[in-house]
Formats: structure tokens, sequence, C-alpha cells
């Protein structure tokens, strides 16, 4: 970047543009793979900063790329080709809530979990539930349009964003949406820029809608010795009648692999358990619950347990919350997928992914949100074995290929990033390809906006964890 | 050089990061600096970089200089990185790698290698500060101002806890012979030197409840102020000093009243190549390390006095993060009769004492204790209740900058139950 650049943002930003190489360094990475180095970051507090950064980078052609907490797993906030990074993590300042309106105003570096406190300290929810949400800023979410385990029952933050303030690539402010839950003015422009990766717009602020609190959970643990039932649980506990709030799938090395780290008594040789947790009024639960049992019980699957008080619930969710550190041994660097599929080929994904666990010798772990099929096959690799991570990349290509074929998606609620965009036009084709690059076009013609992601460079047709 | 960087530098364990963030709520320098560069993340990222010379090591010095190593990091990691590894490891590259400045050097010599193990000068310095407080200096000091000139000093002398001249505690029972509870006391160099009196009191509380305690020769400093600052060798002599010295005796624990020190005790084995005899050794004496308030917790109180105070509890990181203490103290205060106890806001978070960052960083670290201060003055306690030496300075330095002075005690937790039960010091 030239000097005289340097120097306009610095004009804007004073001390909180940083210039220094470890600074660079420190907003190169997120939570995907490769480190890249930005020619500076701003740390911006204000809409007027983005704005003027927006007209300064769209004069000279400067990558903009917007970043939260670096949380991704995908490579959105990566600076694939350097330009300046908006680091957004510290412009928390705004956090209004108008309970009356169930509606909440944010700035984009709030954390979720913030809002789930506020929320929640009005009687009222913020549904989407990232794992991440005690780290993660909301500018993030929805940028990646993220999800979270309450998917299955209320959706993911697309379905809570109701209004945008937005600053265009050649450095406009603009809102879109607003306060009320219909709308159907003109196109749906909220819905476009959510889950757009920071490559359409900039995301100054956001009005989200909230719903009431549900005053209770009651959690079961299911257990299944073979696979086909355990999927043909899924749909038959979504068809009871029966909402479920969260329901969650690990299989058996999941199992095991938590078993070997915290020792909590899980049945070693299940197949698979399923938690299913139900909201809302404390007596209704219960009966909730006994219809879950019912249904189950009409497939022949009986080993049902349900959490009979708060801390044996807390125990099981717990076991959930376990994969991820069990499955990291030290040394070796966790890789998590989220390719998704429809319910009913659950299994059909479980068996392909233990054949290729098998084929490419790599210890592989499935988990994920079973009630929207959203699957998190997790792979621990050692990154410094070129030879091992060949194997693991060449694993990964399988399971998306496979997830297409069975009808489902890339991801689930990561984001394509730098990580997926090869295999963008095996999901949607050449055809859905080109209309969502005409868009794009359209809307950031001097590709300023977040380059490099979501579509495939030229020629480009493999998966990549290493960018040097 | 004959290491390569990837040898020194902990390279091995910044691949457990996966740079998931879950660190960065916790980090005091990360939320008082609000950079990326001052969080575990970032540093894990810099060393690693380092280590493959894709930055200088200079480059990621003022990461590393700045950070605290409270590792509350650790405590939270979901994939366990060894961060505080990870972290010595590159201090100790950059002091090799860098020329001192003259001034840090000096006081590091001075302090490390001569003061801190050398009990007779503490016991000097110690009676120093004694005459000088009971002169009556102190508090012309305090009143005028004459430090005035520097504003850090002036602070510094206010936060002074008041002195009493420590004394070995009488070696009246054979150690040989067990017949209860048995334990070897470690006083600490700067515990013993500053706060002789919550030593004193600690273990006239284990005597008052039965327990053998003894003192013994040949104990010397922990080590833990030079492991820090990347002064390794000087620290290998002292654990092993140490290990030599308690493993004569056959005690149950080995006990400190200090956070930070327990804290290096603690992690001896880790100074020593698994399967040789010295690590052996050293593993048999960390199995033993308990804190003062890990064993206060055993303790059936008879608390007969109240304490009628609203009481907040800043906890020694080192204490919580690598000694994994967290509810012990907590116990011993609930206990306490009269004792309003209110759990302040980010408690766990370092009130940026950290062993002698507030000398060596003194700017940053007020930076840190004006964080945790704010949350103090939220709790509006007038009782802070302490675990370590270093953290009971700051806090100190902590109420008198917010000019509570008059109104916020600072105590540490021996001196609370031993106030509760009536026992008295000198």
């Amino acid at each position: 970047m030239e000097h005289v650049v340097l120097k306009e943002f610095e004009n804007i930003m004073g001390k909180r543009l940083l210039t220094e190489i470890d600074d660079r360094m420190s907003y190169g990475y997120d939570g995907s793979f490769g480190q890249y180095i930005p020619d500076c970051v701003a740390q911006v507090m204000s809409t007027e900063e983005v704005q003027r950064i927006m007209e300064i980078a769209d004069w000279h052609e400067i990558p903009v790329c917007a970043r939260g907490a670096s949380t991704s797993l995908s490579g959105g906030p990566l600076p694939v080709r350097g330009g300046i990074v908006l680091d957004f993590s510290q412009w928390d300042t705004k956090l209004e809530i108008y309970p009356d309106d169930l509606i909440m105003k944010v700035s984009p570096g709030v954390r979720t979990g913030d809002i789930h406190k506020l929320a929640e300290a009005h009687n009222l929810m913020y549904p989407p539930d990232p794992s991440s949400s005690s780290i993660c800023t909301i500018g993030g979410n929805l940028a990646e349009n993220a999800g979270g385990p309450r998917g299955v029952k209320y959706g993911v933050t697309k379905d809570f964003v109701i209004g945008l303030e937005i600053v265009t690539a050649d450095g406009k402010v603009l809102r879109t949406g607003g306060r009320t839950v219909k709308n159907v003015t003109g196109y749906d422009l909220t819905k476009l820029i959510v889950g757009s990766e920071g490559t359409l717009a900039v995301i100054t602020e956001a009005t989200l809608r909230l719903i009431p609190k549900p005053s209770d959970t009651r959690t079961a643990m299911i257990i299944f010795e073979d696979l086909y039932t355990a999927g043909k649980s899924i749909s038959k506990i979504l068809t009871s009648g029966v909402r479920p709030s969260k329901m969650e799938i690990l299989d058996h090395n999941a199992i095991n692999k938590v078993e070997d780290y915290a020792g909590l008594g899980l049945p070693r040789e299940a197949v698979a358990i399923i938690l299913v947790e139900v909201d809302g009024d404390p007596d209704v639960l219960v009966k909730e619950l006994g219809i879950v049992r019912k249904a189950l019980s009409e497939i022949g699957v009986e080993n049902v347990q349900v959490a009979s008080n708060k801390e044996e619930e807390a125990r099981l969710w717990q076991v959930r919350k376990l994969v991820s550190p069990a499955v990291v041994s030290s040394g070796y660097t966790k890789i998590s997928e989220d390719a998704t599929v429809p319910l009913s080929r659950i299994p059909d994904m479980f068996r392909k992914i233990d054949e290729i666990k098998k084929k490419y010798n790599l210890n592989i772990v499935v988990f994920g949100h079973a009630g929207d099929g959203n699957l998190h096959p997790t792979i621990n690799t050692d990154m410094r074995d070129p030879e091992e991570v060949d194997r693991v990349e060449r694993a990964v290509e399988e399971i998306f290929n496979y997830a297409i074929e069975l009808g489902g998606t890339l991801s689930g609620e990561h984001g394509i990033g730098t990580m997926k965009k090869a295999f963008l036009a095996t999901e949607m084709g050449e055809e859905g390809v080109a209309f969502q690059q005409a868009i794009k076009r359209a809307l950031d013609p001097k590709n300023i906006l977040n380059p490099g992601k979501i579509f495939p460079e030229k020629g480009e047709k493999r998966l990549v964890l290493r960018n040097d | 050089m004959t290491e390569s960087l990837v040898e020194k530098l902990d390279y091995e364990a910044t691949f457990d990061c996966v740079q998931c963030g879950y660190c960065l709520p916790v980090c005091p320098t990360y939320i008082a600096f609000k950079k990326e560069k001052h969080s575990p993340r970032g540093r894990i990222n810099l060393v690693k970089l380092a280590a493959e010379e894709r930055i200088s090591i200079d480059d990621m010095q003022e990461g590393i200089d700045l950070c605290l190593g409270c590792r509350a990091c650790e405590t939270v990691c979901p994939t366990n990185v060894r961060y505080g590894d990870i972290l010595m490891s590159a201090v100790e590259v950059l002091k090799e790698n860098k020329q001192m400045d003259i001034v840090e050097k000096a006081a590091r010599t001075s302090s490390f290698k001569f003061a801190l193990k050398n009990k007779r000068v503490l016991g000097l310095i110690n009676r120093g500060i004694y005459a000088y407080q009971s002169s009556g200096m102190k508090k012309a000091v305090k009143m005028t101002g004459i430090l005035g000139k520097s504003k850090k000093m002036d602070q510094m002398n206010r936060a002074m806890p008041d002195i009493i001249l420590s004394r070995r505690i009488t070696r009246n029972v054979n150690p040989f012979r067990r017949k209860r509870l048995s334990v070897g006391f470690f006083e600490g160099c700067i515990m013993d030197a500053f706060f002789a009196n919550v030593n004193r009191l600690a273990v006239k509380i284990m005597q008052k409840n039965n327990i053998q305690v003894t003192n013994i020769p040949g104990q010397t400093c922990c080590g833990a102020l030079q492991h820090h600052t990347g002064e390794s060798e000087e620290t290998l002599k002292l654990a092993m000093e140490n290990i030599e010295a308690y493993e004569k005796y056959d005690f149950d624990y080995i006990v400190n009243t200090i956070g930070g020190c327990g804290a290096t005790l603690k992690e001896y084995d880790k100074l020593f190549e698994p399967g040789t005899g010295w690590h052996e050794r050293a593993k048999k004496f960390t199995g033993k390390v308990r804190d003062i308030s890990q064993i206060m917790a055993m303790i059936d109180f008879d608390f007969n006095h109240e304490i009628k105070k609203n009481a907040v509890y800043q906890p020694s990181c080192h204490l919580e993060n690598v000694q994994q203490v967290f509810e012990a103290p907590l116990d011993v205060i609930h206990q306490v009769p009269g004792l309003n106890y209110m759990e302040m806001n980010e408690k766990s978070l370092c009130c940026g004492s950290a062993g002698i960052y507030n000398i060596l960083h003194f700017d940053e670290s007020m930076q840190i204790l004006d964080l945790k201060m704010e949350n103090v003055k939220k709790s509006k306690p007038d009782l802070i209740i302490t675990s370590n030496p270093g953290c009971h300075i700051q806090m100190k330095l902590g109420v008198e900058r917010e000019g509570l002075a008059d109104e916020i005690e600072v105590k540490h937790i021996v001196e609370i139950a031993a106030e509760a039960c009536g026992v008295r010091g000198n």
C-alpha cells in the first residue's frame, strides 16, 4: 500500500490505525487456516469512520476485509489479498433493547453472548447460539449467517434480523429493512446482506428480533445400537408433534473420545447417542418428552434416559461440550467441517464418513445438530506432516462431494470463505455461480469488498488447507 | 546459534492452539490494550511465526513483554494449550536476544541473584522497612508526599504493608516422629520479608488446630520471579535446593501462603526431563504442595469472633489458574461469622501486579489495575481479601489511587481467619 494511502487512513483513524508488523500479523488469521498479512488494520468505532475508509478504498481500489472476533472456521475475515482489515471487535458501544417492540439495536462489535444476557434480563430470547457465543461478535454472525444448536426449532441468524445499516463499496450509508417483522417494501436486502460474508457491503448496525424466553428446559439422552434406527429416530421425533429446541448427535467415535477424556460412564458400545432438549412451560415439557418416548418405542427404541434435575441435565450437555477438547490430542490441529444433509440421509453420511476415516487412515469423529442435518465431522491432524495433510484434504473433499450428492450443502453454518469455494459450482452449478457473481459485480464493481472469498479462482478445483 | 528457534521456542505446543479465541474475554491485557497481539491467541501466533522465522524475534517482543503471565487463558482453553510453556520459551529467547537495558539488568541482578534467595539480606530489608515505618517516616512521607516528584514511588510507598519483624518459627518438635497431620512450612522470601505476620499467623492457626508445623532449614526462594523473566538456570538451582531440603522429611503437605510461589513449587516437575531421577523427586515434591487456604478448608474452625464487613475476594491468578484452587478460600471466607461476602464482577481477572510486572511496566499495570478497581467500586466493599503478597500490595495501591484508603481495608485471607478464631501475631 502506498504511503499516501496509509496517511489518508491515518488521518481518519489516528492511533487506531495499526501498521506495525506484529499487529498486521495478528489480524491475518482466523479459526480456520492460513496466515495472511494486511497492509494495515483500522479499529473502527463509528459508521462515519467506515464510510470515509470505504471512500478512500474505493478511490485507490484497496481490498477491505471486515473482521469481528475472528472465530470463523471458513476463512471469512482473512485478508487474502492484503489491503485494510476493519477490526470491529472494539465497537461494542451500542446495545439497546426495546422490550415493547421485541427488538434490539446493536453495533457490530457486540458479543453475541451479551445480546443473550440482555434479552434474558427482559425475559426475552435471541435464539441464534453459535458455540462461540461468549467470544464472537454479532457482526461476524450476520456476515456468516451463523447458526447453532437451537436452529432446529428457531432457525438461524437471518431469521432474527429485520434491519441493517450498511456502508456500500463506494462509501454510501443506507438502511435496509426496518423495525417491523413484516416488511415487503422492495427487495429483501437484509437477507441478501446477511450471509454475504462481507463481499457486498459492510454492516455497521443491526436491528434484531427477539422472542419470549421459554421458561424451562428438559433433556433426554437416547442410546442407539444401530445406525439405521438412529437415523430413523431423528425424523420420528420431529414428526411426533413435538418440536425439540435442540437435538444433538454424537457418533461412536465421538462417544469413545469423550469417554477416554472425561470418563463420564457413557455407553462405549453405542453407535450413536442423541441428546434432545425441549423448552417451554415445565408441565408441557413432561408431556412432550412422553410423546417423544412413545414415538420412539413405536420403532423399537427404548433406551431413553431423561435427566431428572438440572444437575443431570447439565451433565448430559457436558457430554456434547466435551467433544471438542476430547478430540484434540497434543500437537495436533482440529479441523471442523459443517457439511449438512437432509435429515433422512444422516445415517448414510455417518456410514460414508466412517468409510472415509478408514480409507485415509484419519482420526475423524462426527457430531452435530441432528435436528437440522448439520453435521460436524471433525478431524484431528498433524499440520506439520504434509503427507497427512494431503490425506485430510482428500478426505474433506470426499465429504463435501458426498453431502452434495445426498442433496445436502457444503456449509450449514460456517460459511464458504476460502475453505470451500473450490466446490461452489458442484453445488449450485455454473449458472448459479454466474447469477451470484452478477450480484457481486453490480454492488462491488471494483471487487474491493473481501475479495478472494466465496467464488473460486479460475481453475480452482481443490481444497487447500495451507497457504505457505 | 546452536539450537534452532523451532527447538528453543515451544513450537510444538503452538500447534495445539486452534485460534478459537475463547481466551480473549478472560485476558486482562487484551481487555485493557484492545489489540489482538496482546491476547493469548495473538501471542501464540507470534511465537509460532518467530519460530518459523517469518517475523523476527524483536517483532514478538512487545506482545510477550506485556503478558502478565496470569494464565487465565489456560483455565478456559478448550484444547489445553500449554500457554505457560510457550510464554516461558519466548521470554527466554527474548532474554538471550536482547541486550537488557542497564537499569533493568541492575534491578534484576541485585534482586534475583542476591536478595531474593538470601534470607539474611531479606531480613535486613525487612528490618530496614520496619525501622522506616516505626520511626514514623512512612507516615511523614505519606502525609507530605516527599517522594512526590516520582508519583510512582509515592504510590508504591503508600501501598507498602505495615511490617512486623520476621522471626523463625520455633522448631520444637522432632519432624521424624509423626502423630498427626504434619506440614512442612514454606516461607517464601518476599512473603517472609514483607508479610512475616501472615506467615506467623498461618503457622499459629495450624498449630492451634492440632497440625504439626515444621519450618525447615535449607529452604530457599521458589524461583518464580527468576523463572518468569527467563532466568531458568537460577530457577533450576533453587528448585533442586528446595526439593533436597524437603524430601528429608516425611511431611503430609508442604504449605505456603503465597499463590504465586505455590504455583511455581507445583510446577517444579516441569523443570526436569521426564524419566530422570530429578523428575521423580520433583513429582513427589509437587504432589505435596498445598496453599494455606486448602489446609484451612480442611480445618473444623471454631470461629468465635465476628468480622462485620462487606468483603470481596481477589484471588491470586496463579492460585487459580496454575494450582487450580478456586473454592477453598471461599469455603474459609463463608465460615467467618458476620462477614458479608460479595462476589466481585470479573473477580478472576488479574489485578496487574504479576510478579514484578508492576515495576517493569508500571503504566500498563496501572491500566489493568484501573479495570480491577472499577469492579471493586461496583461492589462497594470495606474489605478486600487477598491470597498473595503481590496482589495484596497491588490492591492496596489501587485503593490508594482511588482515594479509598480510609474506606477499604486490604487483608490476606490468613489474617481474616486468624482474626475470626482469635489468633494473634507477635
